[in-house]
């Protein structure tokens, strides 16, 4: 199975939750700026004079496309790298993935996900090893 | 006859470079304060005032302001179309240099006068109005006060007003219009339900940067010639900008943060505040017009916010009353020892001056109020003043000038 975890969180946390997944072998994502806020609302900034607020606050959505049996150990690295403890350190979703087609070589599913090197074939590696 | 000075042409001719670039400088001042889809339009209303303004300034313009006194209330058509204004000096007007060099310099005052004002229309004014409403209003409002305080028999000139370089003809005119405009012109859609946030700060700073360099021009060339004069105006005029800035910068973290948007205007309210004084008044003067200048406006602009007057950049509250402060301040701080041409103010024991400054800023402040209300309604009835609610949501950029500021 394949599953797309898309995490939003604050953006200036996006180069530490990056090299975080890399530190796991996570090597493909993409992101997206976004604009929104949850249950705490906008944040007040300083105007011309006092102060005005803001109800769209800037967040990063990153999209990752990977297998079933990484995707804890996905979502736990995002969780520790993007964490402020504050409000508004975000949410992650994840869904499940109908189809993956490689545009190059036209692979589908799984193996158009899996590379030499990348999480996948490492666990692949590490699973077999264990059997 | 009078002699040429190179020096003094010199100077005025750097100086009119100086005051032109103040437009360009204060169309990005307040572009950088609009939303992104209403950038182009706003700076628009600033550069294309340039264009307009030289071209009513040369025609009619100029001679309405510094022609033969009619009663003291509008200059003759002795110079219409700049005839009889040419490479020899006027000794009623700057006797060292060249006529046409003294016209050309106070062209881009007319000019910046009313593109001023544009602060109070952005983000929902229909461009064919605003060009109407800029030459109607430099003609009616602009050049008449410009005879009264500065032109040879102006009657508040003649009653002994001191103006160094347009706290009055200028801030005044511009900020109390901007008020009358916005009246007429009504709010923004969404206005103080929506949060309507500055674009592009940066541009705003490198706005204020060159209008802080511009204005040296702009009250040292008042001096009308290269001398102590217009060093002292240069100096006070940079006391005063300093001194507000700084003093903006406290109040604005004394409610939350030093606001970079706070510290610039700052700037642009001590130079308004200065500019009647520049050539009057003391450094030392110019730190106490500069720093009382910032509470001035920074106190005016949340008066206004709490009237749910959407004058949308704030002219009233930073050329207006910085300008009624600094047209005030001249009745107190103004010495003969800066300028033996000037008069004493208040402080230096000449209590009269400082009524003969609220005077005619009572009489400024009600005539540019007035005829700019009533052009206001002609218009609105005649054309309108807004675009249709749905082109102010599209944006003007896009609506008005089918462009836009970024791809």
């Amino acid at each position: 199975m394949t599953k797309k975890i898309e995490a939003i969180f604050r953006e200036e946390k996006l180069h530490m939750v990056k090299e975080a997944l890399y530190g796991i072998g996570i090597i493909g994502m993409n992101v997206i700026e976004v604009r929104g806020h949850g249950r705490q609302g906008g944040v007040e900034l300083a105007g011309r004079t006092g102060t005005y607020r803001v109800d769209f606050l800037p967040r990063v959505q990153l999209n990752i496309i990977l297998s079933d049996h990484n995707v804890e150990k996905t979502i736990e690295t995002i969780q520790q790298a993007a964490q402020t403890g504050n409000i508004g350190d975000g949410l992650i979703f994840v869904y499940p993935v109908e189809e993956v087609i490689r545009i190059r070589t036209s692979e589908h599913g799984h193996d158009a996900l899996t590379y030499e090197g990348d999480i996948d074939t490492r666990e692949e590696v590490r699973l077999q090893a264990a059997d | 006859m009078n002699e040429i000075n190179t020096g003094d042409t010199a100077w005025i001719l750097i100086a009119t470079a100086l005051v032109m670039m103040m437009t360009p400088a204060l169309a990005f001042f307040y572009g950088g304060m609009v939303r992104k889809k209403n950038l182009l339009s706003t700076i628009n209303l600033s550069f294309i005032t340039v264009g307009l303004i030289s071209l009513q300034w040369v025609l009619i313009g100029y001679t309405l302001a510094f022609g033969k006194s009619q009663g003291g209330l509008i200059g003759g058509l002795d110079f219409l179309g700049l005839s009889n204004v040419g490479a020899e000096p006027n000794a009623d007007s700057a006797p060292t240099i060249p006529h046409l060099a003294f016209s050309a310099y106070q062209m881009m005052f007319a000019i910046i006068t009313p593109a001023l004002i544009s602060g109070a229309f952005v983000e929902r004014v229909r461009f064919k109005t605003f060009l109407i409403f800029t030459v109607l209003w430099a003609t009616f409002v602009y050049d008449p006060v410009a005879h009264w305080v500065w032109g040879v028999g102006g009657v508040l000139r003649g009653l002994g007003a001191l103006d160094f370089a347009g706290g009055t003809v200028v801030h005044i005119t511009a900020g109390f219009s901007a008020l009358a405009f916005a009246m007429v012109l009504g709010k923004r859609k969404w206005f103080g339900q929506a949060p309507m946030e500055p674009s592009n700060i940066p541009l705003t700073v490198l706005g204020a940067g060159l209008l802080w360099m511009g204005w040296f021009g702009f009250n040292g060339g008042s001096a009308l010639a290269a001398n102590g004069l217009a060093v002292n105006a240069v100096v006070t005029t940079n006391t005063a900008a300093a001194a507000a800035a700084v003093a903006w910068m406290f109040l604005s973290w004394r409610d939350k943060k030093p606001s970079v948007l706070g510290i610039v205007t700052g700037a642009v309210v001590g130079l308004v505040a200065i500019t009647p004084a520049a050539g009057f008044v003391t450094p030392l003067a110019a730190i106490v017009i500069g720093g009382l200048a910032a509470p001035i406006s920074y106190y005016a602009i949340q008066l206004r916010q709490k009237w749910g007057l959407d004058e949308s950049l704030d002219v009233w509250a930073c050329h207006g009353m910085g300008g009624t402060w600094g047209a005030l301040a001249t009745g107190l701080f103004a010495t003969k020892l800066v300028n033996p041409a000037g008069a004493d103010g208040l402080f230096y024991g000449n209590p009269g001056q400082f009524v003969i400054q609220t005077l005619t800023v009572v009489i400024v402040i009600a005539f540019a109020f007035g005829v700019t209300y009533v052009l206001a309604k002609l218009l609105n009835r005649w054309i309108g003043l807004r675009v249709t609610e749905n082109e102010e949501e599209v944006g003007l950029d896009i609506s008005e000038h089918g462009e836009r500021a970024y791809a």
